[in-house]
């Protein structure tokens, strides 16, 4: 079978799905040599990301490995992540008291 | 492993055989335009720049047009300006002199107007593309080549499949004795202490991280935020949530050897081997800046769909979006979405894209070339005077 989602380091926290995928399917997927099965909380596109873990609010959010930015509220396994859920802590001059514009 | 080039009389090798038409400032577009269209196979360059620029932002830009000029696939240049810019067409002409290939400026307010100055570009026109129509093909091994790698209206299979496979093509070329390189500072945001620690010594490392740095304080100095450009519009709806992700993608096209250098915007590599390039993200002025450096060959991975090829280097596009594939075939010269089904690998596609770039180098067109996409942007620095 094809699988219809990618984790791409056993570090992460997020998959990536492959194929569109409807809420309510239930995945087998591989987590750095262990199957872990996730049921989809709602449907994720096509190269989206969802849970594969509990990832609490204010934790990093981990794919290749590394940390792509930090979870803005509890996010649950299966559901879709992306920029409702998850913050860049980088470039954020909107952030800096005293900016030019 | 070699390729069919064009030898240049400062021993670069060109795999394209151009002539020229560069206007150096914006009021010189149309002339240079007509004379192009007046020589069959001559190639016009257009931009808005080349006056009213101060200081460093000045200089960049005649180093920019200078390094177009300079660059292997040229064979003769003519530099048609207007006569009172701040990017003189003599400047211009003596830095790509430098190369030993023919030079002709001519400035439009000496030659007696726009008709005069066609009438005389067209005169010169022909009598280079005359010289430069007797050189021949010969074999070169890919030491001489320079690989620029570039991505543009990135989607998370960018990351995931497209960007691994350049690498493992960047990894054959530089395996080869040949040059390849990465651009982009802000695609390097959340990813450059991965690249700090592949420089060649720790000065090279610690460079990467000064001009990601560098452009950081320049965002928190205006108060922007970086999110809905980097990542863009395009970017988030095909998945990418954060800079970082992206930046994480993106690095993927340098493949795994060492950094043996970092370059500025349009500077030509004086190293072998992987080196990086202080570019802008924006996709065409990023190419624009290593075609300015030398760069004779482009390889372009896209998520969402790009057409953008370049008026000096020919582009090869490679796609790992099978939705992007289907839709937009006549832009896209290699699929790598069977990478992501697991029935390719990187190590696959990257061995078909490294056959590609010979072929390009030799004389096969991609599809951008093929349909005349010939896009040129300058990256700017500073303000207009």
């Amino acid at each position: 079978m094809v699988s219809k989602a990618l984790v791409i380091n056993k570090k992460d926290n997020v998959a990536t799905a492959t194929k569109d995928l409807e809420a309510g399917e239930e995945l087998e997927l591989e987590v750095g040599g262990e199957k872990v099965k996730v049921v989809l909380t709602g449907p994720v596109e096509t190269g989206h990301k969802f849970a594969v873990r509990e990832i609490k609010k204010g934790n990093p959010v981990t794919k290749y490995g590394e940390t792509i930015g930090t979870a803005t509220r509890d996010i649950a396994p299966g559901e879709h992540v992306h920029i409702h859920n998850v913050e860049s802590k980088r470039g954020r001059g909107d952030r800096v008291k005293g900016a030019e514009a | 492993m070699e390729f069919w080039g064009y030898r240049r009389p400062d021993g670069r090798v060109g795999i394209r055989n151009q002539l020229l038409v560069l206007s150096s400032v914006v009021c010189a577009n149309r002339t240079a335009e007509a004379i192009a269209e007046a020589v069959p196979g001559a190639i016009a360059i257009q931009h808005q720049h080349g006056c009213a620029q101060l200081g460093a932002d000045r200089d960049l830009t005649a180093k920019t047009l200078i390094g177009l000029g300079k660059n292997p696939n040229v064979g003769a240049v003519i530099v048609v300006s207007l006569g009172c810019e701040t990017v003189p067409a003599q400047e211009v002409a003596d830095g790509i002199a430098e190369t030993g290939k023919p030079v002709v400026p001519l400035a439009i307010q000496e030659e007696g107007g726009t008709i005069a100055t066609i009438s005389r570009g067209i005169q010169e026109g022909r009598k280079m593309a005359e010289q430069i129509a007797r050189l021949r093909r010969e074999p070169f091994g890919i030491e001489h080549l320079i690989l620029a790698t570039e991505c543009g209206g990135s989607d998370t299979t960018s990351g995931m499949a497209a960007n691994p496979a350049v690498g493992a093509a960047s990894d054959l070329v530089v395996e080869q004795g040949g040059t390849v390189i990465l651009s982009e500072t802000p695609e390097f945001m959340g990813a450059e202490h991965i690249l700090a620690q592949r420089g060649k010594d720790e000065v090279t490392g610690q460079k990467v991280v000064e001009i990601v740095n560098r452009f950081e304080r320049e965002l928190l100095r205006m108060g922007v935020d970086i999110r809905g450009t980097q990542p863009a519009p395009g970017n988030i709806a095909g998945g990418l949530t954060t800079i970082e992700e992206k930046s994480l993608g993106c690095i993927y096209k340098g493949g795994t050897t060492e950094i043996r250098e970092v370059l500025g915007y349009a500077e030509a590599p004086t190293e072998k081997g992987l080196v990086i390039m202080d570019t802008p993200g924006h996709d065409v002025e990023s190419v624009t800046g290593m075609v300015a450096g030398g760069a004779q060959v482009v390889v372009f991975t896209t998520g969402r769909g790009s057409p953008t090829g370049n008026a000096i280097a020919p582009v090869i596009k490679v796609t790992a979006n099978p939705k992007t594939y289907k839709k937009m075939e006549d832009n896209i010269d290699i699929f790598a979405g069977k990478i992501l089904d697991g029935e390719e690998t990187p190590g696959d596609v990257g061995q078909r894209i490294f056959q590609m770039v010979l072929d390009v180098a030799s004389g096969a067109k991609p599809k951008a070339e093929i349909l005349g996409h010939r896009e040129i942007a300058f990256y700017r620095i500073g303000p207009t005077a």
